[in-house]
């Protein structure tokens, strides 16, 4: 026999369970940089992945309950390829992507009792930077068009505020890179440190053929690392010497 | 196009099911009318419905594996396309060609594609090239009611072998057959003049220049002996299409390097029409 609960109230529990659901797992960052658009997940796996490709120039980031977003992930892959085979490869976009999980995730939501703890991202790599485009879909199906960068997941607002002071989208790939390691370090407050195994990267490469999307791992993920980090380095020493008097206005 | 596809907002449930990663399984689940072999076949014969598609030759050398094809398109004895493109890239590492009817075959070739790039995705890791060659027999084979009304189609499929690191050329009948091939091989309605070139102009330790270049040289001997087979046409700048495929992945050969090494082609053939010829000891 069904207690009367108010729509509202039931709304209500049901987001706060998924967004609970949501804040046990760690982050995944998504940042645009100056040849596209990377992807940085803190995960342990090196074989069950937050990060996928979609369609050419389309990937999928998620954060949450792995079995409900591989499904979606699959959904989406299934879609793109459909579609891309039945008219033409250029008439697969993220827009769709965007609505359809956005379509699936609302109904989840608000028909069944149990609501899917994912938030994802759908993101389109443009021929300029103006034309990347980055939805976020959280577990309600309501979808936001991001500009720039976004964080997901664990501690989402800690992570995002420290990627905010650190994010220039015109930075090269290892300086993206550093930055959202920076970011991701503020995980539930705590100050840990980073290391390429524990890192999932992969990057939507605008200048690439065909299929724009690549994962980075292994010696090259920690050539990047390095690279970023001297780049860093160097950075700050030119910061401290432009306190030196005749420097700054070179004319 | 099918009821299942344009849905309106909801996905059927198909595509939320675990099931398979193969796309044109999942394909024949929620579209069949969008499969090649989806379709009901009307009595009699059509074979004058699509063009036939020429020839296509393969070479190894070592560390890869050239491909190219001639450009004509036929409908029995009329041209019906002088810049056709017969070479698809499939993958990273494997590309293939048709020969047969034309309209089928390219039909084939894109499925192929979107199967290869599906797993993939779906999987996290590609297929190795074996399984990509039985996965493209099983294809063929699915054409086999429409091979026997006249509308065949025989790919060659080459790819580079990542666990082998060797280029390989992998040949087909119209039943599904899939027959690994050395060194070299051809199909289509020239690939007996082809073939015969190749056999006396080919060497193991070529190089990737010199592989392309027998390549053309082959072509070139394909199109002087059979009608349906177009060669290189210097006036209107139509030159063969060539894919090499290494370690490093596909490419396809910039149009002026291969303009360079036709020009050269037909420039030999003006003073040696036979082309280069074999030491008879």
């Amino acid at each position: 026999m069904p207690f009367y609960v108010s729509p509202e109230q039931s709304m209500k529990d049901k987001a706060d369970y998924a967004r609970k659901g949501i804040a046990r797992g760690r982050s995944a960052v998504v940042l645009q940089y100056d040849g596209g658009i990377l992807f940085v997940a803190d995960n342990m796996s090196r074989t069950l992945h937050k990060i996928s490709e979609l369609y050419d120039r389309i990937a999928f980031a998620a954060v949450g309950r792995y079995n409900e977003f591989e499904n979606l992930r699959l959904m989406g892959v299934r879609f793109a390829d459909v579609r891309g085979y039945a008219y033409d490869r250029s008439d697969v976009n993220g827009r769709q992507l965007a609505n359809t999980y956005a379509q699936v995730l609302g109904s989840v939501f608000s028909e069944s009792n149990k609501p899917a703890e994912v938030e994802i991202v759908v993101a389109e790599v443009g021929d300029d930077a103006d034309g990347d485009q980055i939805y976020r879909i959280t577990f309600d199906g309501s979808v936001v068009d991001e500009r720039g960068f976004l964080a997901m997941g664990g501690s989402a607002d800690r992570v995002s505020s420290a990627l905010k002071e650190r994010f220039d989208k015109d930075a090269s790939l290892s300086t993206a890179l550093i930055s959202a390691m920076h970011a991701l370090k503020h995980e539930n407050g705590e100050q840990r440190e980073l290391e390429a195994s524990s890192l999932e990267v992969a990057v939507l490469e605008r200048d690439r053929e065909h299929r724009k999307f690549r994962r980075i791992q292994g010696d090259r993920l920690t050539r990047l690392i390095n690279e970023g980090h001297a780049a860093q380095d160097a950075d700050q020493g030119a910061a401290s010497g432009s306190d030196a008097p005749g420097e700054g206005d070179a004319s | 196009m099918s009821e299942a596809f344009e849905f309106g907002g909801r996905l059927p449930a198909a595509f939320m099911n675990p099931g398979t990663s193969s796309f044109s399984e999942f394909l024949g689940q929620v579209a069949p009318d969008l499969l090649p072999g989806g379709r009901e076949l009307p009595q009699g014969t059509g074979t004058h419905l699509t063009p036939d598609a020429t020839t296509i030759v393969a070479l190894t050398f070592p560390g890869g594996v050239v491909l190219a094809g001639d450009r004509r398109a036929t409908s029995g004895n009329v041209i019906a396309n002088r810049d056709m493109d017969k070479l698809f890239r499939t993958d990273e590492f494997s590309a293939v060609a048709i020969a047969g009817a034309a309209g089928i075959g390219i039909e084939l070739a894109k499925l192929f594609q979107v199967e290869l790039e599906h797993y993939e995705k779906m999987e996290g890791r590609s297929l190795s090239l074996e399984g990509k060659a039985n996965k493209l027999a099983t294809m063929i084979r699915g054409n086999l009611p429409m091979a026997l009304q006249g509308f065949v189609v025989v790919p060659l499929l080459v790819g580079y072998d990542v666990a082998r690191e060797a280029g390989r050329i992998f040949s087909y009948d119209p039943v599904g057959g899939r027959y690994e091939e050395h060194r070299y091989h051809s199909v289509g309605s020239g690939s007996v003049y082809a073939k015969g070139s190749l056999k006396k102009l080919y060497s193991e330790d070529f190089g990737q220049q010199d592989a392309v270049f027998a390549a053309i040289q082959s072509l070139y001997d394909a199109a002087d002996d059979d009608s349906a087979t177009g060669g290189p046409d210097v006036h209107r700048k139509i030159y063969p299409l060539v894919d090499v495929i290494t370690d490093e992945g596909h490419k396809r050969l910039p149009a002026d390097e291969v303009e360079r090494l036709a020009t050269q082609v037909v420039e030999g053939r003006a003073q040696r029409p036979d082309g280069p010829t074999a030491p008879l000891h």
